[in-house]
């Protein structure tokens, strides 16, 4: 039996799971951008601040996933074992690149916008929405884009607590010492990882093409 | 004698008075500054890069705020003034334009009266008449993104936006200085057309005397944040300031190498 057949056999089961892949991506790309943007947004004019915040940032992103999977674990009211668990964990992950990006981008717009936009008497509301955002997308999809691809691998660990997912096939796999099982899971997961990055890759091209 | 004097100054739409502005370092860039504007004047603000020229501008629309003295702005002080309403009725014009790269041509010189929620068929003349004010008819140019525009086109429709709101003021800082001297002499001599024909009162930075010879009304000359002298175009090529003279040299042959004396 080949792996094909593996898969159109179990179909129902391969959907399902992916299913729970986007899920778990989509939910915590979401709560990474609820936080991240607007947090991004507010660090940009406090440089100090913006060091330790990416710094911190970025240790959460050093720690190995199935670790930081272990250590919220027994986290009140974000931890226990299941999909909550993980979206916080991967939400972690993805919120460095967003709010690196969101501040790089914002800082890199040109200071004679900036200044010709204050000048004219834009309120701080009005240069953020009409000339600040706008500018940096590019940069910022950029940032959005690197946090979906990560958050699509990291995500096939979360089976490890429960969360479900591709990776439940990869671990069964492992488990069972059957690679058609793994691939199961690692080829799905995998199709879906380079269609997310094609897809945000056209969109941030048609941005900055503007 | 006060009622008369109280009238003179009123004729005035700025005036600054001991205007003093420091760094938190403690660096003084601007120094016990005064000086008036009438309705309809152009005073150039002459000196070399760190004379605090640029400082002063941004000191009276607000970008930056006094650390002594005050602007008077049609008669108020510029800090009893909301800094969004302040800046709406003072037109800015930067040297590198800063144009919104994003917006087209048209939405760039609209941005003061879209702030100002003026009607759109409203905007939408205004626009034209100020593309053709500046020389860039708006069939033509309406559409295009700043990155289609030349450097002379730009700086044209940076002087559009700046005057879209018909603000009574104009603040101006080294607008042509980044032009090639064809186009700068070009824009110059159009604009001096054009502020005789619109009665706006101009602030303008330059560190370039022809051009302040040219276009002022008065030229206050800086120095180290400190004011020289303020002199009517023809004062200025006789006075015997030092520092003016240093200035007026750039005018002989020789290009101010100091070699003409």
């Amino acid at each position: 039996m080949n792996w094909f057949d593996f898969v159109l056999r179990n179909r129902g089961e391969v959907l399902e799971r992916s299913v729970e892949h986007v899920g778990l991506v989509g939910a915590s790309m979401g709560i990474a951008l609820l936080i991240g943007l607007p947090l991004g947004i507010a660090l940009v004019r406090r440089e100090k601040l913006q060091r330790w915040v990416l710094g911190g940032a970025n240790i959460v992103q050093t720690i190995p996933s199935l670790a930081l999977f272990g250590f919220l674990i027994p986290v009140p009211w974000i931890g226990g074992v299941g999909a909550s668990t993980a979206i916080v964990a991967l939400a972690l992950y993805a919120l460095l690149p967003i709010l690196r990006n969101t501040c790089t981008g914002i800082a890199g717009v040109d200071p004679a916008v900036i200044e010709a936009a204050r000048g004219m008497g834009m309120t701080p509301r009005q240069m953020l929405w009409q000339v600040q955002l706008p500018l940096a997308a590019p940069v910022l999809l950029a940032g959005i884009r690197v946090a979906t691809v990560i958050s699509i691998g990291v995500a096939t660990i979360a089976a490890a607590i429960g969360a479900g997912g591709l990776g439940v096939f990869i671990f069964r796999g492992v488990a069972m010492v059957n690679n058609q099982v793994i691939l199961a899971g690692a080829i799905p997961a995998a199709v879906l990882a380079v269609a997310a990055d094609l897809a945000l890759g056209a969109f941030q091209r048609s941005l900055a093409s503007r | 004698m006060a009622e008369l004097s109280d009238a003179m100054q009123s004729s005035y739409v700025l005036q600054i008075r001991g205007l003093t502005y420091r760094l938190p370092s403690g660096a003084t860039l601007v120094s016990g500054l005064n000086l008036e504007v009438g309705r309809g004047q152009t005073l150039v603000l002459l000196g070399k890069s760190g004379s605090g020229k640029t400082t002063t501008l941004k000191l009276i629309n607000r970008l930056l705020e006094p650390t002594e003295g005050e602007i008077l702005v049609s008669g108020r002080t510029t800090t009893s003034w909301d800094p969004i309403r302040l800046r709406r009725g003072i037109g800015y014009v930067i040297q590198d334009a800063g144009l919104f790269p994003h917006w087209s041509v048209e939405r760039n010189v609209a941005l003061v009266p879209r702030l100002e929620q003026w009607p759109e068929e409203r905007i939408r003349r205004r626009v034209k008449e100020m593309l053709d004010l500046v020389g860039l008819p708006a069939d033509d140019f309406a559409k295009r993104r700043p990155s289609e525009l030349s450097g002379g086109q730009k700086q044209r429709v940076g002087v559009a936006r700046a005057l879209a709101a018909d603000p009574p003021i104009l603040l101006m800082d080294e607008p042509f200085g980044a032009l090639d001297p064809v186009t700068r002499a070009e824009l110059q001599r159009e604009f001096q057309a054009l502020v005789a024909r619109l009665e706006k009162t101009i602030v303008f930075v330059t560190h370039d005397v022809r051009e302040a010879l040219f276009l002022g009304t008065r030229i206050a000359l800086l120095n180290h944040g400190r004011l020289v002298g303020n002199y009517l175009p023809r004062e200025f090529v006789e006075a015997s300031e030092p520092e003016v003279r240093a200035f007026a040299a750039s005018l002989e042959p020789g290009e101010g190498s100091g070699l003409a004396q």
